[in-house]
């Protein structure tokens, strides 16, 4: 058994954990949850020797141990597997290779690799937990998924006893979220000990036997699954009781906004018909892989058209770049919101301001003092936590960085908000605030398009949803008539609901 | 304790070069009696002139998180057709002026094409472009430099001259200042403005800072891109220019040793006033600190040969200071 013990840390000004204790049992997986900034994750790279603790004690088995850094985590039996999987992977190496990176760079290691007896062993490996993956295959034809399963696999074969995980299932698609956790499971029955960290309480539930949850770096209980529910765990991580998560939307629906008829480009988009209303808040869903990302992104001009029209007000327009779409009054908050959304190493401000920044300028020179004046404006209405405008964007939470991307927009004429998975590695709080903030934008008469995999939340906040399956929509719903079970089958590719 | 050393390092971060700047200049001017008289002080901006236009090219594409590495032998090119348009074919100033300047932009042009909508990497692209016009530059003025009187191949000397007026962008003087020291600033202002003030130099900055999240913010960034190598071409260019209004001459390859130094002085530049980001006035400053160092040294009796250590030492530790900071920030 491996126990932390009064885990406390501190970095330059902030208190990230103080006085945690936390458990993981050999043959037990166990859940670790909190809002985004809860500590999560420092505790976990407390274990995996990234960070050293300034105070407390790690206890195995009755002995204390010292982790000062990843080599002492590894020789105590701890695997971490950071949800940023390229990290540890060399992706022009094969799967063999990867899986056995340990012993081949390993200083007792013969002077010559054996090739047969790498390909051998890393194939036992993949059989005792029952991944399909060749060990010859190039890490770099690999699927996301995939490539944390040759992490699981290469934590096997390390022995490991504990087994982190941050964050595993939140790219991954339902079919290869099942697939995680039947190896998961697998190797549980094995004896290994396992952390959970997942923003997705229902998956905990299914998974884990216990379930630890963390608030503002302190420990707020821990608690058996069995005896739990997820309605009290989201209480414990937000120390309040959830009001209805969704804010009620308004029927006030006018003329017809952005109209799409045949469309079909990159990403394997074809035959797209839908509109969007104003102060319409359309859901677009289904797996990932669904098209939902790329449909998106092809609306605002990334990527190209190859045939259909898109009409705005019913004026024919051209998209074929971003800043077509801008000018035209489209606004994309991304779903890679750190690559794609936002610059982290600007201010607030800067960000913010960045698609209005004409607005801001005479004669094309920045006016600091109307540039200061949209951001405040844009921080208070969207209610970004910040001390001032000129925070740099990588010192927020994911979900102040979401409203930030949001925010943005709001300063734009923008008619048409593309929404895709804008509450994705947002925690709880945070999330409710985003939900209000596209109400708002329904009641101020904007279109919006609400594209996001998870069923409950397009249903809890939509007039309308279409179903994506291969890159088309395969059917249009009123949201008031359907349920969750209907549009997991239509996104599964089902053709007759009910019959 | 552990936020005092830190003080000392922010401190050392943000105002090191400017520290090293002043202790150099204090220490020359006490230890040699005519390093701070007004001619030498002249000396040492004209010195830095060139580098520092260079220099500003260089950061102009680093903004955009480019590299291009043509721009000494842009530099070269420019010196050599301004040259060759007035001693061989006797054109007058403002043409020799004027065509290496189009013929700089049209460079950039051609880098932005490449790495652009061919898309080579930027600095293989304009790797490429820096032997491509080098080799040219010497093809055009037939192997040898390009000067007054200079004999013709096909016997006889050059009828025509460098022009009057074309020496004076280099040698120069307005109220006791060389003109080339005119230039430098004007430009060097010019560029600050331009990156720190206007939405352009925001774009740019942006589109190097995350290119995916500029682009999907509605910025052109291929316009943008375009813009950085061109302005990048016509300060390159325009350097050449007043190189060969220096020289007198077009010499051979003349514009190469440019590109190292200019590089050196965009990166020394980095580390001014602690902003880790390619900037005008730090690019400025970094020609000026090396300039300053190598002429005090040069008066010490330094030899010139061994100049290149102290260029490497500065760099190394204006580098040190950047990403030592990159690397522990937070």
């Amino acid at each position: 058994m491996l126990s932390m013990k009064q885990i406390s840390k501190s970095f330059p000004g902030v208190q990230a954990l103080t006085g945690v204790d936390f458990e993981i049992k050999p043959g037990e997986i166990h859940a670790l949850v909190g809002a985004n900034g809860a500590g999560k994750s420092t505790l976990m790279k407390i274990l995996s020797g990234a960070y050293r603790a300034t105070e407390g004690e790690i206890i195995i088995d009755g002995n204390r141990v010292e982790i000062n850094d990843p080599t002492d985590s590894k020789r105590n039996g701890i695997v971490i597997v950071y949800q940023e999987v390229d990290t540890a992977l060399v992706p022009h190496l094969t799967v063999a290779e990867n899986i056995m990176m340990d012993q081949i760079v390993s200083p007792d290691h013969s002077l010559f690799v054996r090739w047969s007896d790498i390909y051998k062993e890393a194939q036992e490996v993949i059989d005792a937990i029952g991944l399909h993956i060749e060990p010859k295959q190039l890490i770099s034809d690999l699927t996301l998924s995939q490539k944390q399963m040759v992490l699981l696999g290469r934590a096997v074969y390390q022995k490991a006893q504990y087994l982190l995980l941050d964050e595993p299932t939140a790219p991954l698609s339902l079919t290869e979220t099942e697939k995680l956790f039947t190896i998961i499971e697998k190797l549980r029955n094995d004896g290994m000990g396992i952390v959970f960290i997942s923003h997705r309480l229902d998956e905990v539930f299914n998974t884990c036997e216990k379930i630890t949850v963390l608030r503002d770096g302190k420990l707020v209980d821990t608690y058996s699954i069995a005896k739990s529910s997820i309605d009290k765990i989201v209480e414990a991580m937000l120390g309040r009781k959830l009001e209805n998560a969704f804010p009620q939307i308004k029927e006030d629906i006018g003329e017809k906004l952005l109209e799409v008829k045949g469309l079909s480009g990159d990403g394997g988009i074809h035959a797209i018909d839908l509109h969007v209303d104003a102060g319409e808040i359309v859901g677009i869903t289904g797996l990932v892989g669904g098209g939902k990302t790329e449909l998106c992104k092809l609306l605002f001009g990334e990527g190209k058209i190859h045939e259909g029209e898109v009409r705005l007000k019913g004026k024919k327009i051209s998209l074929r770049t971003p800043h077509d779409a801008v000018k035209a009054g489209f606004a994309l908050v991304p779903e890679e919101r750190r690559k794609e959304g936002i610059l982290v190493e600007e201010s607030i401000a800067t960000n913010l301001t960045l698609p209005t920044l004409s607005r801001y300028c005479s004669a094309t020179l920045m006016r600091k003092n109307r540039i200061k004046k949209a951001s405040l404006e844009s921080i208070e209405k969207v209610g970004i936590k910040t001390p001032h405008e000129k925070q740099l964007v990588s010192n927020l939470s994911g979900g102040n960085q979401q409203k930030v991307v949001i925010g943005k927009w709001l300063l734009s004429d923008a008619e048409i908000f593309l929404l895709d998975e804008p509450t994705k590695g947002v925690d709880v709080g945070s999330k409710s605030d985003i939900y209000a903030l596209i109400s708002e934008l329904g009641e101020a008469h904007k279109g919006v398009i609400y594209a996001s995999c998870e069923f409950s939340e397009v249903l809890g906040l939509s007039h309308r949803i279409y179903v994506m399956y291969n890159g088309t929509i395969v059917k249009e719903l009123i949201t008031a008539d359907t349920s969750e079970e209907e549009l997991l089958f239509y996104s599964t590719g089902g053709t007759e609901f009910g019959k | 304790m552990e936020s005092k050393k830190l003080d000392i390092f922010g401190f050392f971060y943000k105002y090191g070069t400017i520290l090293v700047t002043i202790l150099a200049l204090l220490y020359f001017s006490l230890t040699l009696d005519n390093f701070l008289n007004f001619n030498n002080v002249t000396n040492i901006f004209r010195s830095v002139s060139i580098v520092a236009l260079i220099g500003l090219a260089i950061t102009i594409s680093l903004t955009i998180d480019g590299f291009d590495l043509s721009v000494g032998a842009i530099a070269g090119f420019a010196a050599v057709i301004a040259a060759k348009f007035m001693v061989i074919w006797g054109f007058g100033a403002v043409t020799a002026v004027i065509v290496p300047l189009i013929v700089g932009i049209l460079i950039g042009g051609i880098n932005a094409f490449l790495i652009i909508k061919i898309g080579i990497q930027d600095m293989l692209a304009t790797l490429s472009m820096m032997f491509l016009l080098t080799g040219i530059s010497v093809t055009f003025q037939n192997g040898s430099a390009i000067y007054n009187f200079m004999p013709i191949p096909g016997g006889g000397i050059a009828e025509f001259t460098m022009n009057k007026a074309f020496l004076f962008i280099g040698q120069g003087k307005f109220l006791g200042i060389p003109v080339p020291v005119y230039i430098m600033l004007v430009v060097a202002t010019l560029v600050h403005i331009f990156l720190n003030y206007t939405k352009h130099g925001r774009y740019l900055y942006m589109i190097g800072g995350n290119h995916e999240a500029a682009k999907l913010s509605g910025i052109k960034i291929n316009r943008y891109k375009l813009i950085a190598y061109v302005m990048s071409g016509f300060l390159s260019a325009l350097a050449g220019v007043v190189l060969a209004a220096r020289l007198g001459s077009g010499e051979v390859d003349a514009g190469s040793p440019y590109l190292m130094d200019g590089v050196a002085a965009a990166f020394v530049g980095f580390s001014v006033l602690g902003t880790g980001k390619p900037n005008a006035f730090g690019t400025l400053l970094g020609a000026l600190l090396m300039g300053i160092l190598l002429n005090g040294l040069v008066m010490m009796d330094f030899p010139y040969y061994s100049q290149d250590i102290v260029k490497g030492i500065v760099l190394l530790l204006a580098l040190g200071l950047t990403y030592y900071k990159m690397k522990h920030k937070g």
